[in-house]
């Protein structure tokens, strides 16, 4: 493997343009390296950004790393520059699993088995995924499929938690780390644990009841217009409370790394689908 | 304390700065813009200050070393200097254009001379 993958850098650092990244870039990733695997990712993409299947192993590489909202992101993008994408259809319907949405699971898997009928993997994923076992990670067509056995089990998940991650179906962390509240604090969708990995979802909805009056009183005194956000940043992590209604309140808590910057952008997603979800109760 | 205020003030966008006490929402020093109604504005963003400190410990994301509101056509932007319960918050108000990361370095850098 390691001759491989000298082989292939030298192929690569003499003709960057070329496609070679793509197999230096599994080759990486295959071997664990997957710093190494990212930045070639990378690199292809500045050079290729409208290449489904650089789109696709940037994408296995970030699950692997379990950036799984990243993931999302660059799988969705491959499947708009190729709707035929198997690979990213596979992606996606792994992700959608991972947060207990089983019918966008399944509808992605019957998407790509459209597009490859004889495509043994995919029945394979189908028929685990309906054991409720966790799918295989998509791996690179060429590649053999991992066996059935080596597919870890999915986690008990209860079918009030899968409709909870629904509101938030294909964002990183979607049964953690997001909460939906009313304006009396009663939780609506989402969970929170603590560092020790303790629910405080009730307690802190109980504390942010009210912030959405009080922000736009604020904002309003102030001759500011209606309030669109309150980022803050803590001691170890930071968080982003947005309103997808008037009364509703949702909030984002993320790790002190994420920057403000990006977490306004990921509440502003999980915004998008609170509302859809809501308008829809 | 009106130097530290100076600081923040001199950034262009801000509307104002103040110096709040958090545990009764009081001002303890101000350097306003005309029309921004200081007194209330300090007794909302200590309750806010309030109900974030509490939230974001129980959430484990420990005491907020700073936060902002943003609204259609500005914003407020805070950091608790001392003791986060009753300590001093540092206060401005931008308008929305206004560069972010340098209203918090200034708010950072008045709590540590306030406090």
């Amino acid at each position: 493997m390691a001759d491989d993958i000298r082989a292939l850098s030298a192929q690569l650092a003499q003709d960057p343009q070329s496609l070679v990244f793509l197999r230096l870039g599994e080759a990486l990733r295959r071997k664990g390296q997957l710093e190494g695997a990212l930045r070639v990712a990378m690199n292809g993409l500045e050079r290729h950004p409208h290449l489904a299947d650089a789109h696709d192993l940037y994408a296995r590489i970030l699950t692997d790393k379990h950036d799984y909202e990243r993931a999302f992101d660059e799988w969705d993008m491959a499947v708009r520059i190729a709707p035929h994408h198997t690979g990213a259809l596979k992606g996606l319907a792994f992700l959608y699993f991972k947060v207990g949405d089983l019918a966008q699971a399944e509808a992605h898997l019957e998407q790509a088995r459209k597009v490859e009928p004889d495509d043994p993997s995919i029945d394979q994923a189908i028929a685990m995924m309906r054991k409720g076992v966790t799918p295989p990670t998509p791996e690179q067509r060429a590649a053999p499929s991992p066996p059935a056995a080596a597919a870890a089990p999915a986690a008990a998940v209860s079918s009030s938690g899968f409709d909870e991650a629904r509101v938030f179906a294909g964002l990183e962390g979607a049964n953690e780390g997001l909460l939906l509240i009313d304006g009396a604090g009663r939780v609506l969708g989402g969970a929170l644990r603590d560092g020790s990995g303790a629910d405080v979802t009730d307690r802190v909805a109980a504390y942010l009841a009210g912030v959405s009056q009080e922000a736009a009183r604020t904002a309003k005194l102030l001759g500011l217009g209606a309030w669109n956000g309150l980022s803050a940043e803590g001691q170890h992590g930071n968080v982003h409370l947005a309103h997808p209604t008037p009364d509703a309140l949702l909030l984002v808590v993320r790790e002190r790394g994420m920057p403000l910057g990006r977490l306004a952008i990921l509440a502003q997603r999980a915004t998008t689908m609170a509302r859809r979800w809501l308008e829809k109760q | 304390m009106s130097k530290a205020l100076d600081l923040i003030t001199r950034v262009r966008g801000v509307r104002g700065a103040m110096l709040v006490s958090a545990e009764d929402g009081l001002i303890v020093a101000e350097q306003l813009m005309e029309g921004i109604k200081g007194g209330a504005v300090a007794a909302l963003a200590a309750s806010l200050a309030g109900r974030l400190r509490r939230a974001m410990e129980a959430a484990g994301t420990g005491t907020s070393v700073f936060w902002h509101l943003q609204a259609e056509q500005g914003a407020l932007l805070v950091v608790p200097g001392g003791d986060a319960a009753d300590g001093i918050l540092v206060v401005a108000v931008a308008e929305p254009d206004v560069n972010i990361g340098l209203v918090r370095l200034e708010l950072l850098r008045a709590a540590e001379t306030v406090v």
